[in-house]
């Protein structure tokens, strides 16, 4: 009993005195990025290679350079699982501590944080996910959404097809079917595609496959057998994919008509169906393999030194350029602040300013160690995703190739939908504040 | 020494049979409760709004569930569901009618979860046990669903989650992006007091009897002439009351917005766990459940780190956090192990053991 | 009207003038049914021999196939892999019955139900810790399970049987078989069943309780390191795999808890249920009703017989 009871004083003065540690200070000229990543639970097996393209290229500016413009990065990860209640506590720990931006990697928690933003003046940098909306900068200044959002993604899956079969009006009477993951991540592309099949006359289906079936999805598959539809496009997010590949070559699916969204497009996810996910397709805008100056760099000063959790043949993989890349974006939004402000040390506010005025050209692109890796990017006030090109890479058995050119989104036909939404947004959440932040010249 | 009972005698059967009947009991209440209130004015967003204010969520969350499981005896893995309930039917009613102020609708909404609460309760009276608690999935599964897939829940919003509108009361934002954590503090945990109060009434009174006469033998309760079909649904519908309550609470005073995933079974699991941890069929169980799930993963999440850093092992986020799975697992066997009745009875037994103290013989 | 027509015509009518699709979903459903019964066959072992609602046997499924995939990854040979994480389990069973079981004995069910909740936690975390969290590809091949795909012409279609999956049914009906052989003519059988029965009058009889759980306990191992193999061959081995489980309650409601019959037939059931129901009435209301069909059909089914398809009848006294 007495032991019992010393444990049991232990534990309670151990969890106390845990709660009231002071949180480490951050020391000066620094400036502070937090990412959070899940490289547990059910979604890491697309967390894992996003995290450390994002740690290690950042890590590597620190090592190369000396951090951004002479001021030395504070990486820091907090883990979020994927869970949106760990989402918040990660936030609401780095907030305190003057971030610079926010990268959720996840809808859930970037809903959850579109609205605080603006009023703890922290930008959200959603790359390629999050709420279509918020590209438009009118409305949502401190949310952004670039390269593209999953509207532009799915009108260049249609622009795909189209040129495939031979034009958009050999659509009429085809069926495209979305096979998507039954949440609001999955249903994003529905509005768009749905206006599309009224206007180019094709039968769209729609195929959910719920959280907790995303490993068990034999019925969906059935269904498609019976629908026949001519084209499908992949929406989905974690294990659902390697799944839908592996059922897709079961079924003897035609692959080369198998598309999937960029987050639908890691090497696992095709590898997991053998030599029968040979074809598959899937979007992509940033290169995949390490043959680029920066990623030799991140070998170099990171990997080869231990300083990260990558495998040294992984560094390259389709997720882990896309982390790099979204660390470009996140130190070229920083750089971009420290030009217009001209403060080494900048916040939150200097931040958002700086990715408002993004615009990554082919000569910064080649100066970063990465041209032709990506297309250039530009962002403006009004326009906070920039609708950019999308190419299509196709998997050969081994490795993703390129399978088309850069294929412009339909962006007329995205952005009044963008526009149209982002006002409904603003009106259902009364009082959503007018934007005031001042406009910066692209630099 | 400072906690006894000599010298407060009493003279009628109703001081007797107090919640309270200890006059230090009442002071250390009154502490408590104005120390809370207190801790408002420290402007620790962290403190508020990633500890304070869930941790009062899933302490209402977990009354709701502790009535029906741990009173009534009625095993239900549905919480999840439920309190989704509440959530969506608050946001249906304040987007509906914005004029009518939203803590009125916050505390409505509850009802809606206790209509549905009651319908998925029908089979609870034949069936029992964990048998009970799978029939109760059904309801968890299915609601899930119904917040995904009925757009008319959420306004067609194209982000298909809700989110909170700016709300104000006597002209203070309680409710959207400008509510300051101080002030969201301050209505959660009035509520929280509000309900908790009116919990404990009912279970000291005729209807938690009942409740725990069911619990304790259904056959033997209906021979004394309570109506076993009754009593339960209403403990099905008080609980799920409580629930929808918490639930509207979690989006609109915490989250700020939602998808239907936040509602989803491990939810209901993250719940149960408080009660059986706090202890079954006690209230301040309930606090101290929330307590130890909620709050012990986030002090682990920040000692670890310094706790491991002096001898040099620099571990990665993701470590930290499996570290935190196995402590927490490890810990809930442990606590199981220690005091089966969970720390409510802990609670007792120090209090117990402070009455004879320093003297215990 | 045209609601009522596409109810109870539409798809009666798509049953007779597809047969192929007809038998393809029920072959779906059974092989379904076949992994779901498996996992209940885990959930029923144990609660009949300890009155444990173990929690934890998703995990120890991803858990068993994560240990024989991680230490194949890390060159052990997949026979060797294979012993080792037998050996795994079994360490597991014994360790589960030292820390959480016995220190727990006589403690009421709900308790028992809440540790194994601790349990899955710790795994999750150890699993995590130990072997990473991608999803990691089942050595299907290097196990000698079969891969490719047959097409049988039936009824004027083509119906795809997957060899994996005539493999799974095999593998999982010589299991039971074993399982029935193993219970009802060994020693340890009729000890286990002894127990089952009731604990004092097996103890004062002389049998050790503590062998029976570890036994119980290593039993259920096997059958999630089977389970694991066969889903992970089916998509792949990741710690999303330990939602599945949820999938084995409502095949364990129908067949009751306490009946290994039941959890083979209600497995039928629910699988084939699902995908039928899934595939013929689905699309009506938007598909997806997958998740919650089981536990209505199996809710609908408890109306009726409170204890489930095979279980004990229920005989209350005061």
């Amino acid at each position: 009993m007495a032991f019992r009871k010393l444990c049991l004083g232990a534990l309670t003065a151990a969890l106390a005195g845990a709660a009231s540690l002071p949180l480490p200070a951050i020391a000066q000229e620094t400036i502070y990025v937090p990412l959070f990543t899940y490289r547990t639970g059910p979604f890491a097996g697309s967390g894992i290679p996003v995290a450390n393209g994002k740690h290690d290229y950042l890590m590597m500016l620190n090592e190369r350079d000396g951090g951004i413009g002479g001021v030395k990065l504070v990486i820091e990860e907090c883990e979020t699982g994927y869970d949106t209640k760990k989402g918040v506590e990660c936030y609401e720990a780095v907030k305190s501590k003057g971030p610079v931006m926010i990268n959720p990697w996840s809808t859930g928690i970037t809903l959850q944080l579109i609205p605080k933003a603006g009023v703890d003046k922290i930008p959200i940098l959603s790359m390629a996910y999050g709420l279509s909306a918020a590209a438009d900068g009118n409305v949502f200044p401190w949310v952004f959404y670039p390269p593209a959002t999953y509207w532009d993604g799915a009108s260049v899956f249609l622009k795909h097809v189209a040129a495939t079969e031979g034009g958009f009006d050999k659509l009429k009477g085809k069926t495209i079917g979305l096979i998507h993951l039954d949440a609001p991540y999955g249903k994003e592309p529905i509005p768009f595609l749905e206006t599309q099949a009224k206007e180019h006359g094709f039968n769209l289906k729609l195929y959910p496959v719920a959280a907790q079936d995303m490993q068990n999805q034999s019925s969906i598959w059935l269904n498609i057998r019976r629908d026949r539809p001519d084209w499908l496009y992949i929406q989905g997010w974690g294990a659902m994919n390697p799944t839908a590949v592996k059922e897709a070559a079961r079924t003897g699916f035609p692959m080369d008509r198998l598309v999937g969204v960029w987050f639908a497009g890691g090497e696992d996810d095709a590898r997991a169906g053998g030599a029968g996910a040979k074809g598959y397709k899937s979007l992509n805008w940033h290169a995949v393999g390490a043959d680029f100056p920066a990623l030799q760099d991140i070998i170099k000063h990171v990997v080869d030194k231990g300083k990260s959790q990558t495998p040294k043949d992984k560094v390259g993989e389709n997720y882990y350029n896309r982390g790099v890349y979204n660390a470009m974006l996140i130190a070229e939004g920083i750089r971009n602040a420290q030009k217009i402000t001209g403060k080494k040390v900048v916040n939150g506010e200097d931040v958002r300013r700086g990715l408002e005025s993004l615009n990554i050209d082919e000569a910064r692109l080649k100066e970063l160690g990465l041209a032709g890796f990506a297309a250039p990017v530009k962002v403006t006030c009004s326009d906070h995703s920039g609708h950019h090109a999308i190419y299509i890479q196709q998997w050969d058995g081994t490795k993703w190739v390129r399978a088309s050119d850069w294929i412009e989104p339909m962006r007329d036909k995205v952005r009044p939908m963008l526009e149209a939404a982002a006002k409904d947004y603003a009106e259902k959440n009364t009082g959503w504040p007018k934007r005031t932040e001042p406009c910066d010249k692209s630099s | 020494m400072f906690y006894r009972e000599a010298g407060q005698y009493k003279t009628s059967y109703a001081a007797d049979m107090a919640v309270f009947p200890l006059r230090e009991d009442r002071i250390g209440l009154a502490v408590i409760i104005l120390a809370a209130y207190a801790l408002a004015f420290t402007r620790n967003d962290f403190l508020l709004q990633a500890v304070m204010i869930p941790f009062l969520i899933f302490s209402l969350a977990a009354i709701g569930l502790n009535l029906l499981t741990g009173y009534a005896g009625l095993l239900s893995l549905g919480t999840g569901g439920f309190m989704g309930v509440g959530a969506y039917a608050c946001y249906k009613l304040m987007t509906a009618f914005p004029e009518v102020n939203v803590l009125v609708w916050i505390l409505l909404s509850g009802f809606f979860s206790a209509a549905v609460g009651v319908l998925f309760g029908l089979p609870s009276l034949r069936i029992k046990g964990f048998y009970l608690a799978v029939a109760t999935l059904a309801a968890q599964f299915f609601l899930q669903w119904a917040f995904n897939r009925i757009p008319w829940l959420y306004n067609y919003n194209l982000s298909g989650a809700i989110e909170a509108p700016l709300r104000t009361l006597f002209g203070v934002p309680i409710i959207g992006p400008t509510a300051t954590a101080e002030v969201r503090y301050l209505v959660v945990l009035t509520l929280v007091i509000g309900l908790t109060w009116v919990a404990s009434n009912l279970v000291h009174g005729r209807i938690g009897r009942e409740w725990m006469a069911i619990r304790d033998m259904d056959i033997a309760a209906e021979l004394m002439g309570i109506k076993l079909f009754q009593t339960k649904l209403l403990a099905f519908a008080v609980s799920s009351y409580y629930c929808g309550v918490a639930g509207a609470m979690l989006v609109f005073l915490w989250y700020g917005g939602a998808e239907y995933t936040v509602f989803d079974i491990n939810q209901s699991f993250f719940i149960l766990f408080m009660v059986i941890i706090g202890g079954l069929g006690s209230l301040i169980g309930s606090f101290f459940g929330a307590a130890l799930i909620f709050i012990m993963p986030i002090g682990l999440g920040i000692a670890l780190p310094a706790l491991l850093g002096p001898f040099g092992i620099n571990v990665g986020a993701e470590v930290i956090e499996q570290l935190r799975f196995m402590i927490v697992g490890a810990l809930i066997i442990f606590f199981l192990i220690v005091e089966p009745h969970g720390l409510a009875r802990l609670w007792q037994i120090a209090k117990q053991k402070l009455r004879v103290w320093p003297f215990p013989y | 009207m045209d609601l009522l027509f596409k109810i109870f015509v539409e798809p009666f009518a798509l049953m007779v003038s597809a047969p192929d699709l007809l038998a393809q979903t029920l072959w779906e459903g059974l092989v379904g049914g076949v992994l779901y019964a498996l996992i209940a066959l885990g959930f029923v072992l144990i609660f009949k021999a300890s009155g444990v609602f173990n929690f934890a046997q998703g995990i120890m499924v991803v858990f068993a196939a994560l240990t024989l995939v991680g230490l194949h990854e890390k060159g052990v040979p997949a026979v060797l892999a294979l012993l080792l994480t037998i050996a795994v389990m079994f360490v597991l069973a014994v360790a589960v019955e030292r820390v959480v079981l016995k220190p727990l004995v006589n403690q009421p069910d709900i308790i028992l139900f809440m540790a194994t909740f601790g349990l899955t936690y710790f795994l999750v975390g150890l699993g995590e810790l130990i072997f990473g969290g991608e999803p990691k590809v089942m050595i299907t091949r290097e196990l000698f399970l079969p891969q490719g795909a047959t097409d049988l012409q039936l009824f004027g279609g083509v119906v795809r049987i997957q060899h994996i999956d005539v493999a799974a049914a095999v593998v999982a009906s010589l299991m039971i078989a074993a399982l029935a052989v193993f219970f009802s003519k060994t020693r340890i059988g009729r000890a286990l069943r002894a127990v089952a029965d009731s604990h004092k009058a097996a103890l004062s009889v002389g049998i050790s309780l503590d062998q029976i759980w570890i036994i119980v306990w290593f039993t259920a191992g096997i059958v999630a390191l089977v389970t694991g193999i066969m889903w992970g061959a089916r998509s792949d081995v990741s710690f999303a795999l330990q939602i599945i489980a949820l999938k084995a309650l409502p095949v364990l409601i129908l067949g009751g808890f306490t009946s290994i019959p039941g959890a083979i037939v209600g497995g039928l059931i629910i699988g084939v249920g699902e995908k039928i129901g899934e595939f013929y009435w689905g699309p009506l209301i938007g598909g997806g009703i997958e998740t919650w069909l089981a536990y209505v059909i199996a809710l609908l089914f408890l109306l009726y017989r409170p204890q489930g398809l095979f279980g004990e009848k229920i005989i209350e006294r005061i």
